[in-house]
């Protein structure tokens, strides 16, 4: 069953950018602290409404996105709390050095925004489709990261990590999608919650971003002919909520992740971490294998790349036959 | 070896067709850049249809001139000039953009021969160009070059850049780097456009005074009219006969060129016409602007 405070809702699509920009606009009321800075991308990081309403605590960059997080780091330093928009690919693509040392070795409350992350940034190709983020931010000490599923979700976790003093990254997309969360779902980091849950389930989806969607409707479709599915919205891949994966392994012995990301260093990879070290079971990863994107539309490249609801039941079918 | 009148006429042509060609496969493909392309389509004509030596049925040739391009979100452009040139079919052009195309949203050295490198992210094609530049200079003794070499000159590179990626740090690296090594046989050409995805470069961070930087890091420096021809042509044989330095060619352009309603407005960065403004577009570029009646092309 959907968990209570959800519902799926795929009239009225947004993106998890525009929670962003709303949510960016009410951390700045509170907080006038909080600066933000873009690399010539004002509008479709959705970081112009700040730019509107806070004028003097908003800095256009230009394309330059190693000065940008280093400015930011400078900022932060000397006690303001800057949100940083750019693409994933560039931000924190190209600036990675320049996040590790200046930011976490600094260890500073800079907020890293990547927006356009993951395949469905479509038509613009494999030069524009981040996937590699999650593995490259959740390797840094002191870096959270956090991959909403949809734009209250990121609205949300906007004004969470604004509260927090340490570095982090929020991971975005440019599609549309369904929503999933309300205003009455809580958002706590760190901690996953079963966005859908059955009684005696018989494998658990670990899912975060655009994937908690696919994972809730392959687990209704497969609870009507019997399969009893699970599935946990791990928004917050850093830190990672342990006893959750731990518990589920527990509960199902048979797991199986799902993310818009390569499955090397992801979430998957998270996951697996801990159940190597605490509660092995049979996993499945859904993500991209080793390859990079291409030209296409979201829906073309989510059903080319495995990342559908149809891929998820396959790769339940294949879990169930390893748990035996 | 300037123009002759023909000549002229033929590139001008030549360049009318490549911009229609520019706005019917951003119609097909529903997305992408429109200001950029349309804005380069006469120093891409006078590259492909003039300048370069290069064999469109042999992309692979090894003494070809190497045409890096930098700002691949103006790829449309390349694909559009390389199709009139014979590279690939021209309805191959409506792929643009589409699940399993060769003409990816922005270019991948491996999706297409002839296309040299991959870019996108802004501000790393001076480098690869200057990587290459640098491998030709050590090789250019070798036997497999200097075979070619009594009829075709060393092969030239060429860096074709924007205005609003000289924002990043990693552009001047490469400035100062083929300064420093004196790589003559690199030639940069800049839309210098005035625009970017936000506003007017000189208001998101100004360049100027851009020739005065570029002569600093020890480039020799050119200003054209980037839609004139015989400037074009004029200023890269100017560079050829260069032997001490890299030269930068600062091409002024008009971002959308061509097409009146869209001429320097930077909101037509990153998006397509939609059919019918293309239709009347079309119409007016197949009239060269009323010019002519009916149209070369029908
Ligand atoms: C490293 C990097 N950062 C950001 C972008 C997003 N982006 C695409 S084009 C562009 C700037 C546009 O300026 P210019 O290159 O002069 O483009 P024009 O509009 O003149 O074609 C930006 C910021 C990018 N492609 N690469
Ligand atoms: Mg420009």
């Amino acid at each position: 069953m959907l968990y209570k405070t959800l519902k799926l809702n795929t009239e009225d699509q947004k993106a998890t950018r525009d929670g962003f920009g709303v949510g960016l606009v009410e951390a700045g009321k509170s907080d006038e602290r909080i600066v933000a800075l873009t690399a010539d991308l004002k509008e479709s990081t959705r970081v112009e409404a700040f730019a509107q309403e806070f004028p003097d605590r908003f800095f256009e960059m230009g394309v330059a996105e190693q000065n940008l997080v280093t400015v930011a780091s400078g900022l932060a330093n000397y006690g303001k709390v800057p949100f940083v928009t750019s693409y994933a690919t560039f931000s924190p693509g190209r600036n990675l050095e320049q996040i590790r040392t200046t930011v976490c070795i600094n260890d500073v409350p800079v907020k890293i925004i990547g927006c356009h992350a993951g395949l469905t940034v479509g038509p613009d190709g494999a030069t524009h489709q981040a996937l590699e983020d999650i593995a490259i931010m959740r390797v840094l000490p002191n870096m959270t990261v956090v991959v909403p599923c949809d734009t209250e979700e990121a609205r949300k976790a906007t004004l969470t990590l604004a509260m927090t003093n340490k570095p982090a990254y929020l991971r975005l997309g440019r599609d549309k999608t369904p929503s999933i969360t309300t205003s009455e779902t809580s958002f706590e980091l760190g901690k996953g919650y079963y966005a859908f849950e059955t009684d005696s389930a018989d494998v658990t989806i670990i899912a975060c971003g655009a994937l908690v969607y696919n994972a809730i409707i392959a687990a209704e479709e497969l609870g009507s002919q019997g399969i009893n599915v699970d599935v946990i919205n791990m928004h917050t891949i850093k830190p990672l909520d342990r006893d959750i994966i731990i518990s589920a392994a527990k509960k199902t012995g048979a797991i199986v992740t799902a993310e818009e990301h390569q499955i090397t260093g992801g979430l998957g990879s998270a996951v697996a971490e801990v159940l190597a070290e605490e509660y092995p079971v049979p996993i499945e990863f859904i993500g991209v294998r080793n390859q990079f994107g291409q030209s296409g539309t979201p829906a073309e490249l989510m059903k080319f790349y495995k990342l559908d609801s149809e891929s998820i039941k396959g790769a339940i079918h294949d879990v169930l036959r390893r748990k035996g | 070896m300037s123009l002759t009148d023909v000549q002229l006429k033929n590139l001008e042509t030549k360049a009318n067709d490549i911009r229609m060609s520019i706005l019917e496969m951003l119609v097909a493909a529903g997305s992408g850049h429109t200001a950029g392309p349309m804005g380069m389509a006469d120093i891409f004509t006078a590259l492909y249809f003039h300048i370069l030596n290069h064999d469109p049925k042999n992309p692979e040739w090894v003494n070809r001139d190497r045409l890096i391009l930098s700002n691949g979100h103006i790829v449309p452009v390349r694909y559009a000039t390389m199709a009139h040139a014979g590279y690939f079919p021209v309805t191959e052009l409506n792929t643009l953009r589409k699940f399993g195309s060769r003409l990816q949203g922005h270019p991948e050295r491996h999706a297409l021969p002839g296309l040299e490198n991959t870019s996108g992210p802004l501000g790393s094609g001076l480098s690869q160009a200057s990587g290459i530049a640098l491998g030709l200079r050590m090789d250019a003794n070798s036997l497999k070059l200097s075979g070619a070499s009594a009829l075709f000159p060393k092969p030239h590179v060429y860096c074709l850049m924007s205005d609003g990626e000289l924002d990043e740090g990693n552009s001047w690296e490469a400035i100062m780097f083929a300064g420093n090594r004196k790589l003559s046989n690199l030639t940069a050409i800049i839309d210098r456009n005035n625009i970017q995805i936000d506003g007017m470069t000189e208001d998101i961070m100004p360049l100027e005074p851009l020739a005065d930087k570029w002569r600093a890091f020890n480039w020799h420096v050119i200003e054209i009219d980037g839609h004139n021809f015989t400037d074009i042509i004029d200023a890269v044989n100017q560079a050829k006969a260069i032997i001490e330095k890299p030269t930068v060619i600062i091409a002024h352009t008009i971002p959308g060129k061509g097409i009146t309603e869209i001429e320097g407005d930077y909101k037509w960065h990153g998006v397509p016409p939609s059919k019918d403004q293309a239709e009347a577009w079309l119409k007016g570029l197949r009239t060269l602007g009323g010019k002519i009646e009916g149209g070369h092309l029908d």
